[in-house]
This record gives structure tokens, sequence and C-alpha cells, in this order.
């Protein structure tokens, strides 16, 4: 078995070290390999990341945070003090044993890297400069891609729980009116002009306003954010800058988070495809700093506009007009609908046509389509909310700390609470949230709930018609989605495809092994 | 750069009642060899460290340490007391007592040979000799050989 293992101390002169020794004694003594890295005051020599990838199991024996945590996410794992690895480093390493077991199938069988010589000197220098990104470099593209993908999400939650929870605090403390003081728009019949000048911004929308407003600017921020470290995953540094023009773009042109997903692909591929581009020695000075950020944003920025984006514009009117052509049509199969477009793509172009629906009825006066629409898009964050604390083991500890937030966004109906666990893992969960948002989409209309508030979520619940059966359609739909999210991670799981055991998120395993 | 380690720096009767007394008469060793230049002060670093969490480890060992600005150069102070000094660790008191005094701003070269000191520690053997040393030369050759290979 192979082990790794971090130690650290307050002082980082004595117990750091003696752990280290400790540990390296038992895990030899049992028959096991080692590397452990000291974070002590001698100075941290980081574990290279192939040495992570491969091991089989994670021992944190520390005292204070463990430096840059996120590079052993998904590792079965073993923390204690650095007390315990001294005292008693045999039975520590008898737990990373079991710990390890379940997750078994033995060392992760790499697939063999295609990459050749230059690449490899590559890697050995990207890998050096670059501690945070969990991409394993040798395995196949299955798993590279769920790295690339978990690399970006982790970079985004803060901005998910910054963003989301001021918004939702705004909505409390200033009503969800507060929304349309800032953007201007139409609340309960009342005109918000919008504040202009921001300046004027807490005398216009009050406190609450300036809440709203900040909340608003971490959740522009949230899809470039994921295209750009997605990029870095793939590409280092110079994946950042096209990743996050790809992620600006995707919103300009509304192609939501999948858009800035696929953008943020694009752009690591690009700039990979650059780097492997044989120069002239005098150019090759000029390649990092003036023409991979060049080139590679001017092309994934040209492949936005042009290829994506014209075709989501055709897209988002010919569904626009679909939807209006069903007007008046059996009203449960409207909402199983508008149910599956919220949860499709949660602010992407599906989910805006949806909204945009409600808004339109809204304001012709039919109340029903709102409710069910605002019902569907606050079910998959707390789906997921759900899901993350009934099944602890099929998430990383970072998708376990958006889940928590995500009580909030989606009680608040901010739907982006969803986007973490989505970006990562997007075939299974999307269409669990489909399948719980049309639940919930198809029994607000059954029920006959009407919304006098376009958004707001459970805060507006005095503008709902008939609220209780209201709030039944919006738990049923919570209930379906934990399940179907739970049943797509359990089933994908055992697949036997699935050689990336050692990858995949901190206990994902155990429960199917 | 000095020995971390010198005969003066070695104690093999330290008579102390508890971990403060223990530490104090071996920090006035490494004032009087110019190591450490305020002995308050450093004891106060000491204590601080000590406050966090005991640094008694299983085995008879008490590691009193710190990373002080009083300190001018690593050093290792070493004392055996027959009682015993409880330093806090659940098996008892500690028979082996090692100050550790570390400069605030030291470089990594001279945390590298505290922290194989560290490491050494951990080792049986090395703990079993340092309590068959018969005299300070003893310990402090010992600490050469297996710390510093020399």
């Amino acid at each position: 078995m192979r082990i790794v293992a971090v130690t650290s101390c307050p002082t980082g002169i004595a117990h750091t070290y003696m752990a280290a020794e400790a540990l390296e004694q038992a895990a030899r003594a049992a028959g096991h390999e080692i590397k452990v890295e000291t974070q002590g005051a001698a100075g941290a020599e980081p574990l290279p990341p192939q040495d992570i990838a491969a091991a089989d199991a994670v021992v944190f024996a520390a005292d204070v945070e463990v430096r840059d945590r996120e590079r052993f996410a998904g590792k079965p794992l073993v923390q204690t003090s650095v007390k315990r690895a001294i005292n008693d480093a045999p039975s520590l390493i008898a737990e990373a044993e079991a710990a390890a077991a379940p997750a078994a199938g033995g060392p992760v069988a790499h697939a063999l890297s295609e990459l050749g010589e230059v690449d490899r000197e590559q890697l050995a220098m990207d890998t050096a400069a670059r501690p945070e990104t969990k991409v394993d470099q040798q395995a196949g593209l299955g798993t590279r891609l769920r790295q690339w993908l978990m690399t970006g999400v982790s970079y985004m939650i803060p901005f998910v729980a910054a963003g989301g929870i001021l918004i939702a605090l705004a909505f409390l403390l200033g009503g969800p009116e507060v929304a349309n003081k800032v953007n201007g728009g139409t609340f309960q019949g009342v005109e918000y002009p919008g504040v202009s000048d921001l300046s004027r911004l807490v005398v216009e929308a009050g406190w609450a306003g300036l809440l709203f407003k900040i909340g608003a600017t971490a959740f522009f921020m949230l899809v470039p954010i994921l295209a750009g470290f997605i990029a870095y995953a793939m590409a280092d540094r110079p994946g950042i800058v096209p990743g996050i023009v790809a992620g600006l773009l995707a919103g300009e042109i509304g192609a939501g988070f999948l858009g800035g997903l696929v953008g943020g692909l694009l752009a690591g591929a690009i700039v990979m495809a650059i780097k492997r581009v044989k120069v002239p020695r005098g150019v090759a000075g000029v390649m990092p700093v003036v023409v991979i950020p060049l080139v590679s944003t001017l092309v994934v920025g040209a492949l936005m506009l042009v290829v994506i984006g014209q075709p989501i514009a055709a897209a988002t009117d010919g569904l626009t007009n679909w939807l209006d052509s069903l007007s008046g049509t059996n009203a449960v199969l409207l909402g199983i609908l508008l149910g599956l477009m919220m949860a499709f793509d949660m602010g992407g172009p599906v989910n805006k046509v949806a909204y945009a629906f409600g808004l339109a009825s809204l304001a012709s006066g039919n109340l029903e389509v709102m409710a069910a629409v605002m019902a569907a898009g606050m079910t998959p964050p707390l789906g997921l909310a759900l899901a993350s604390v009934v099944r602890k083991r099929l998430f990383t500890p970072a998708e376990r700390q958006a889940g928590e937030a995500a009580w909030l966004l989606g009680a608040s109906f901010i739907t982006e609470g969803a986007i973490p666990f989505a970006a990562a893992d997007p075939v299974r969960v999307i269409p669990s949230l489909m399948v719980g948002s049309a639940v919930t989409g198809a029994l607000a209309m059954a029920f006959g709930n009407t919304s006098r508030a376009p958004h707001g979520g459970i805060w507006v619940i005095g503008l709902i018609g008939r609220p209780v059966p209201y709030l039944v359609a919006i738990v049923a739909g919570t209930l379906v989605t934990a399940g179907c999210v739970i049943a797509a991670k359990s089933v994908g799981r055992t697949a036997p495809a699935e050689a990336e055991a050692a990858v995949v998120p901190a206990g994902a395993t155990p429960a199917t092994g | 750069m000095a020995e971390v380690i010198t005969a003066d720096l070695v104690d093999l009767d330290l008579e102390a009642g508890d971990r403060h007394e223990a530490t104090r008469k071996l920090a006035e060793r490494l004032v009087a060899a110019g190591r450490v230049t305020d002995l308050d002060g450093f004891l106060a670093d000491v204590r601080a460290r000590e406050a966090q969490m005991p640094t008694g480890i299983e085995g008879g060992i008490g590691i009193p340490h710190a990373r002080s600005a009083h300190v001018t150069e690593p050093t290792l102070g070493f004392g055996r007391s027959q009682r015993g000094v409880d330093f806090g660790a659940e098996d008892g008191p500690a028979d082996l007592i090692f100050l550790i005094a570390a400069p605030e701003g030291g470089g990594a070269e001279h945390m590298t040979i505290l922290a194989s000191l560290a490491r050494r520690l951990v080792h049986a053997s090395f703990r079993e000799a340092l309590r068959q040393a018969p005299d300070p030369e003893t310990v402090v050759n010992l600490v050469k050989k297996e710390v510093l290979g020399q």
C-alpha cells in the first residue's frame, strides 16, 4: 500500500519531525511505502502530485491546519494529532489500511501516458509550480476530465457561498423587492428605476441593497471563475486568461454555467495545443507572456461568440416561441416542462427561457406559471443539500460545504446553489435535478398555486396562493431530487470502468466497494 | 556554524521539581554559553509553546522548545532526571529532557539540523544510549554521530 502523510505542529521544530519519523518507521515495518511532507520550520517540501495521486491513503498528523489540503481531496483520510503519531504510529498505520481498504482493488492502474518527452519536462515544471490542482496527469481522460471540473468547482464554491448568502440576506432584510430596487424592474405592480449611480446605492436601496449588490457581483464571477480554473487545471497559469474570458463571454451570450464549462475546457485545450507547437528559440521567450495569452484568448473568444453564441441565441428564441405556443395547454404538462427547464442549466439559457416565460405570464396576469417556476428553481439546491447530509460519503468535502450553503440558497430561490454539484458531475447530477424539479413544477400546477412575486423563494410565502400545498410541492421535489442524486451517484460508482478509486471524492467508494 | 550541543549544555543529574524548573535549569546553561540572551524572555516563549499543548511524549521524553528572538543560534540542551519530571505525557514523567532553542528567523539550514535531531528522538535505540551515557561528552558524541553523521 502507498501512504502519503503530512505532519505539522505549532512551532514546527520538534513534533512535526518526530511524527514524520515515527510514521515512516511504522509504515515500513508494516510493509508499506510512505512519503511524508513535514510542514515545519525547515520549510515544507511539497509532496509530488504524482505521489499524492498514487497514494491509497492519506494521514494528517497535525495540530495546526494542514496547508493546501485541497491537494488531498478525494483520498481516504486518517486525521489525528501529532502526538498520537509519535506515541502510537503503528495503530495509525493500521487505521490508514482500514480507510484505504474499501477503496481498494489495489493500486490504481494508470493508463500509459501518451505524452511525449517535451511534455514530460513541461509536466515536471508544471507540477512544481502548481500545488493546488488535483490533477493526476497520468490518469485516463475520463478521470482527468473529472479532476479538471473538480478543480474549477473548488475555486468557484466560495463565490457561490459568499454571493448566494449575501443575496439571501438582502432578501431577508429588505424584502425580495430589493433586487428590483437595485437592478430596476417591476415588483408587485411597483415600477423601480434601479440604481444607476452606485454612490447612491445605500440611499436608494438601503443596506439590503448594498448586500444585494455585493452578492450579485460575487455571483457575476461564478462562471468566469469556474471556466478560468478548469483551464488552469488543464494548462496551468496560461489557462487562466482564456478561461476567465471564455467564462465572461459565456455570461454575455447567455450560455450560463454549461457554456462556461465548455469554454473553460476549450480554453485549456487550446493552451495545451499551443504549448505543443515547436517554436524557434528566439520566439520561445515571448510564448508565455505574449503569444499564448493572445492567441488562446482570441481563439476561445471567437469560438464562444460565433460558434457557441449564435446557436444559443437561436435556440433561446426557438424555445421561447415554443413555450408561448404551449400556453393554455395542459397545466400539469407545462409544469413538468418548466421544471425540467429550470433545473437543466441553473441560470443558463434554458433556465432563463423558463424564467422569462414565468415573468411574462406574471406580467399578463397569469400567476400560476410564476409559482411553478419558482418552486422548481428551489428544489435543485435543496435536494442536493439534503443528499449531501443523508449520504455524506457520496460527496467531496468541498461539496459538503457547498451543501451547507445550499439550504439557504435553495430556500431563497437561488438555483445557482446547485451549480458546484452539477459542474463537478453533470451527467449524474443534472438529470436528477430535472426529475425533482419536474415533480415540483407539476405539483405546483396541479395544486393551483399562484405567486405574485418573481423571486424571493420561501421569504415571499405570504404572496403565494395556497401556501401549504406549495410547500408540499417543494418538499416532494426536494425528496425526489435527493433520492435521484443518491441513486445516480451510487449506481455510477459500481461500474467496473471506474478504475479511478484513488481519485474519486473522499469516501465515494466505500458504499459500494 | 557552531555545534548544536556541547558538554556544557548537558546535565546528567538534573534535579527539578516540575517542568518549569527543569526548563529553567537547562536554559540557564544556554544563557551561560551565550546562546540565549534573555533568560526570562526565552522561558516565556517556551512556556507559551508548552501552554498550547504539553510537549511530553510517551517513552519518558520531554521536549520543551521554542523559536525565540532571544536565541542566537540553534541549540540543544539535554538533561537527565533520576526522579523524572512531568511533561504531560500520558504514560508518566520524563527522564530525558531536551530543550530545543531555535532563533526566531532561523534559516532552513539550521532548522534542518533540529529537524533531524527530532527525528532521532523517536528511535528507542537513541533514547537508550542517552540513558546509558556515562558522561556529557558521550552525549555530545552520540548526538553528533546520530544527528549530524559526524
